[in-house]
């Protein structure tokens, strides 16, 4: 049996992470699932699950994510210490890291020894995160995972002003009744939330490289307009929404 | 009218409930309990001075409610240059502070919703929702607040202030006196000082009127003596942080800065901070610190969260987070030198002009360096204050020099000094653990 030295979970706001590390730091599995109501008992089940494949007796248990005050674990960590190491792990580089995820995103500057120096996160408002698409998406019975393709291969865009998630989402269906493409309005949609990204960016300051993580990053439209945006080249891990919960096992080292 | 008022005043506010205030504060000091659920785990018990600083507040309101027809009666704003009012015999109430009674004791949002049925739109400071929302309705945490029979403004904290008390104003049908203080971009011109001096000595026949007696300069003095002398001791209580452990909190400052705002020239506020000071010393001689196991020191930036006060000294207590000095709390003691005894209208001229709402944001930012490094502070907490927008402009670039320039994380923190809707708890706590893992790593 394979011996796990390390177990992160990030409870986010849309899914439920889990890495597990070995003692070569290398992942040995990840898994990505909706969360359930009832968070930590489905915790526990993965665990159990878990612990008949590896042996898990010395891991160490890290938490994150605003599920975490519901689970046990022996240490909790704010989202950003883990999103930031992770990111840092993974590159091994400092520079701005900036996660996308279902409710919340965050902008991260990390030092060339790979600490925080300053991060943001949206406080009031999901403008800009995941929800801003998959509301629209699911108004518009669209499965979220082709809103990138429908706007990647669009051959225009209609501005969308409004930067309120819930406004766009009319805004959407206006621009569509007065009879513009789909597909435009699509693309549009996401220079809105992508501008949205851009603004926090811009206020914590960028230093390069700039590296995306979280679930939204596996959206390649966004990617490409955050560097039209930002004219930086963008560094994305090969699973971007496991990096808050690769960071936190990492912490558990 | 006026005999059953005297009568009313003198009864239950001087000999009963004046009586009963004091023997709660003997008993209160004599049984000195914790109060319920404190983290003693994590904090210092809370100062002895407390139960003095509630019978001063339980006492001034008290005398609120049946002040009507006894004596003058003029309501104001937090940094108005009450001396003169004080002399002529005024019963001083301060609408913020009121405010902030109300958001302490968790009822502003009810209050403020009331000036919002009204028209009143959310984006107006959420202070002056919760005072229009009391006159309108009759709610307060007080019992009764009285009528106004003059209003005095002075634009030296902001702009709102006019149009706030020009609804007061309107609505108890009183006369209201505008102390008009100039922008200070670096320092005041001569002409600036003289401008608000002359508005000063304007006011006196305003508030002589209606006070019915005219103004004694020996008493002014004495006014002024004891407004120096309490903002002094202020100052040196805030200054006792300069040591490690910090002795006491913000969140006590907070507390404790009732008197300072609002019994402002009375001899017993010098009383007060003297005691205040001495169980301070006290604290520092035994190495007492406000927070148990203090690792971090930081600096509070703009007006108190009043509803979370106590959560979040917990919080951040929990990681060994001592909040150590504001710019807030200093606000009313470092104008304490300025004061002259000698030149009273004058002085007073100069050091109403010079509040920090009422200077540039350069301004502010050194007032931050300057306490950052007297303090030695390892960050800065700067409160964005949704409905405050002169102390929270500028924050963003302030924060990013703290941080560039000087190597000072810095952390805004969203919310509103008395709106609990403007405040998300859970973020606010996550963002706090943030900072606090980014200083430690
Ligand atoms: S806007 Fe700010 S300075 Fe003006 S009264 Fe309200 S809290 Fe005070």
């Amino acid at each position: 049996m394979k011996v796990l030295k390390s177990l992160g979970i990030d409870a986010g706001s849309t899914t439920l992470k889990i890495v597990g590390l070995d003692e070569e730091r290398q992942i040995v599995f990840s898994i990505v699932e909706e969360p359930d109501p009832k968070i930590e008992e489905q915790v526990d089940a993965l665990l159990r699950e878990i612990g008949t494949r590896y042996d898990t007796a010395s891991a160490k248990v890290v938490a994150t994510g605003y599920g975490s005050n519901l689970l046990r674990a022996d240490e909790k960590i704010t989202e950003i210490s883990c999103h930031a190491r992770g990111i840092y792990e993974y590159f091994k580089t400092g520079g701005t890291a900036v996660d996308i995820g279902g409710q919340d995103n965050k902008v991260m500057l990390i030092s060339e020894n790979g600490k925080v120096i300053d991060f943001m996160m949206n406080d009031k408002c999901a403008s800009g995160t995941g929800r801003f698409l998959e509301n629209t998406a699911w108004r518009l019975k669209i499965p979220i995972e082709k809103m990138a393709d429908l706007a990647l291969k669009s051959d225009g865009e209609v501005p969308i002003s409004s930067t309120c998630a819930v406004f766009a989402e009319s805004e959407v269906i206006s621009q569509l009744s007065r009879g513009h493409k789909l597909a435009h309005v699509i693309k549009g949609l996401h220079r809105a939330m992508v501008k949205r990204i851009g603004g926090m960016i811009y206020a914590i300051g960028i230093r390069p490289p700039l590296m995306l993580s979280g679930g939204v990053a596996k959206n390649r439209m966004v990617v490409q307009m955050i560097e039209e945006e930002t004219g930086e080249t963008v560094l994305l891990p090969e699973d971007p929404q496991i990096i808050g919960a690769y960071g936190a096992a990492v912490l558990g080292l | 009218m006026g005999l059953v008022n005297q009568i009313k005043y003198l009864t239950l506010y001087k000999i009963i409930g004046t009586a009963v205030i004091s023997r709660q504060t003997r008993k209160s000091l004599r049984h000195y309990r914790l109060p319920r659920g404190w983290r003693e785990d994590i904090l210092a018990p809370p100062l002895r001075i407390g139960a003095y600083t509630q019978q001063m507040i339980a006492k001034h309101y008290l005398e609120g409610r049946y002040v009507n027809g006894v004596k003058p009666v003029a309501w104001v704003t937090s940094g108005a240059p009450i001396e003169i009012l004080k002399a002529l015999g005024y019963y001083i109430l301060y609408p913020e502070n009121h405010g902030a009674l109300c958001g302490a004791r968790k009822v502003a949002q009810e209050i403020s919703e009331e000036a919002e049925r009204d028209g009143y739109s959310i984006d107006i400071c959420s202070y002056a929702r919760t005072d229009i929302g009391t006159a309108l309705s009759g709610k307060t945490p007080v019992g009764k607040l009285p009528k106004p029979d003059l209003l005095l403004c002075c634009t030296n904290i902001c702009q709102t202030v006019l149009y706030w008390y020009r609804v007061l104003a309107d609505y108890y049908e009183v006369p209201l006196i505008v102390i008009d203080t100039p922008f200070v971009y670096e320092e005041a011109n001569d002409h600036d000082i003289k401008y608000v001096k002359r508005q000063l000595e304007s006011s006196i026949e305003v508030s002589e009127g209606i006070a019915g007696r005219s103004l004694n300069f020996k008493r002014l003095k004495e006014v002024v003596r004891a407004s120096k002398d309490a903002a002094d001791l202020w100052l040196q209580c805030l200054k006792a942080n300069r040591r490690k452990p910090a002795p006491i909190s913000v969140f006590d400052q907070f507390i404790h800065m009732a008197p300072i705002v609002e019994k402002r020239g009375d001899p017993e506020t010098v009383d007060f901070y003297a005691r205040m000071l001495a169980e301070i010393n006290r604290r520092v001689e035994n190495g007492v610190g406000a927070v148990k196991h203090e690792r971090k020191r930081v600096l509070w930036d703009n007006l108190p969260i009043w509803y979370r006060i106590r959560f979040l000294s917990e919080s951040l207590a929990e990681h060994g987070v001592a909040v150590v000095a504001s710019t807030y709390t200093n606000a009313w003691g470092e104008l304490a030198p300025l004061m002259d005894v000698e030149r009273p209208v004058e002085s007073m001229a100069k050091t109403y002009t010079y509040p920090i709402l009422n200077r540039g944001t350069g301004h502010k930012l050194r007032t931050m360096e300057s306490m950052i490094k007297a303090y030695s502070l390892n960050g800065a907490i700067l409160h964005s204050d949704r409905s405050c927008k002169p102390y929270s402009i500028g924050q963003m670039d302030q924060r990013l020099k703290l941080l560039n320039e000087r190597g000072i994380p810095a952390l805004l923190l969203e919310a509103d000094h008395n709106d609990p809707r403007a405040f998300a708890g859970e973020q606010a706590v996550s963002r706090l653990k943030a900072f606090v893992e980014m200083m430690e790593a």
